[in-house]
């Protein structure tokens, strides 16, 4: 379904996650942050956020426990830099698919 | 939509791998969906967080059908180990950690791990022979005690 964020008409699915990540840009993930309550973007979130495009570019399948070995944050400061959820959360602001993880 | 089940409490009975793993995955799950997690270990349970006997779990090859090998050879010695590795080799191509590390990884998402005082007595452990990061040791009653807030539910593995 379309949806229009940061004054950009862009589709995602059901759950809000975009269906394009060419879309993605980053005042759209500023709007997704704050929807999802984080209102200030950090530097440390940027580069979690860059990482996991990367990663998902790359066709890995995302986990928690592989954000905590990038030597980016630890698993700790993953939950604590996106609350609710930290993986299924900072994938929606990077733009990509929620992880089918179960880890 | 307003979320009905917001805390997931796991009880852990037994020490066989597998189910050690099944629990720690609905802990570990229910934290990563932005839910808080417990977990209780009683009995054999109580192997998972020892700080030695953690790191030796395995999977029974005699009494699981599921192995789909003879009971007779199931009981062969070495068979537990080789059964065990063959597993454990399995699993990390999966990104899925050791037991010691899956419990760091749900203390650093803000679980909790607690021990049974009953089966800490029956077996003669000391908290010493825990891993140290366990939130404490529990009565049934207290461990229920903590069950009673809304969206609650408890997971018996």
């Amino acid at each position: 379904m379309l949806k229009t964020i940061a004054n950009k008409e862009v589709d995602v699915n059901e759950e809000g996650y975009l269906t394009n990540k060419g879309d993605w840009n980053e005042d759209i993930a500023k709007e997704i942050a704050k929807e999802l309550g984080i209102n200030d973007l950090t530097e440390k979130h940027w580069a979690v956020i860059k990482w996991l495009r990367d990663q998902d570019a790359g066709g890995t399948h995302l986990s928690i426990r592989q954000v905590g070995s990038s030597g980016l944050v630890d698993i700790k400061e993953f939950y604590a830099l996106f609350p609710g959820g930290p993986l299924k959360n900072a994938s929606k602001i990077a733009g990509i698919m929620k992880p089918m993880s179960c880890l | 939509m307003d979320k009905k089940l917001k805390r997931v409490l796991v009880i852990n009975s037994k020490a066989t791998i597998e189910s050690v793993y099944a629990s720690l995955v609905l802990a570990n799950g229910a934290l990563s969906e932005g839910m808080e997690a417990e977990m209780f270990f009683t009995f054999f349970g109580l192997e998972a967080i020892h700080k030695e006997k953690a790191k030796h779990l395995h999977v029974a090859t005699v009494g699981n059908p599921a192995m789909h090998i003879p009971t007779i050879v199931g009981a062969v010695p070495g068979m537990e180990a080789l059964a065990t590795s063959m597993m454990m080799k399995g699993m990390e191509e999966l990104d899925i950690p050791p037991v010691p590390e899956f419990l760091d990884m749900i203390k650093a998402a803000g679980g909790k791990l607690y021990g049974c005082k009953l089966a800490m007595d029956m077996f003669k452990l000391k908290k010493e022979d825990m891993r140290d990061d366990l939130d404490g040791i529990l009565t049934v009653g207290q461990f229920y005690e903590r069950a009673q807030t809304d969206g609650v539910q408890i997971i018996f593995v």
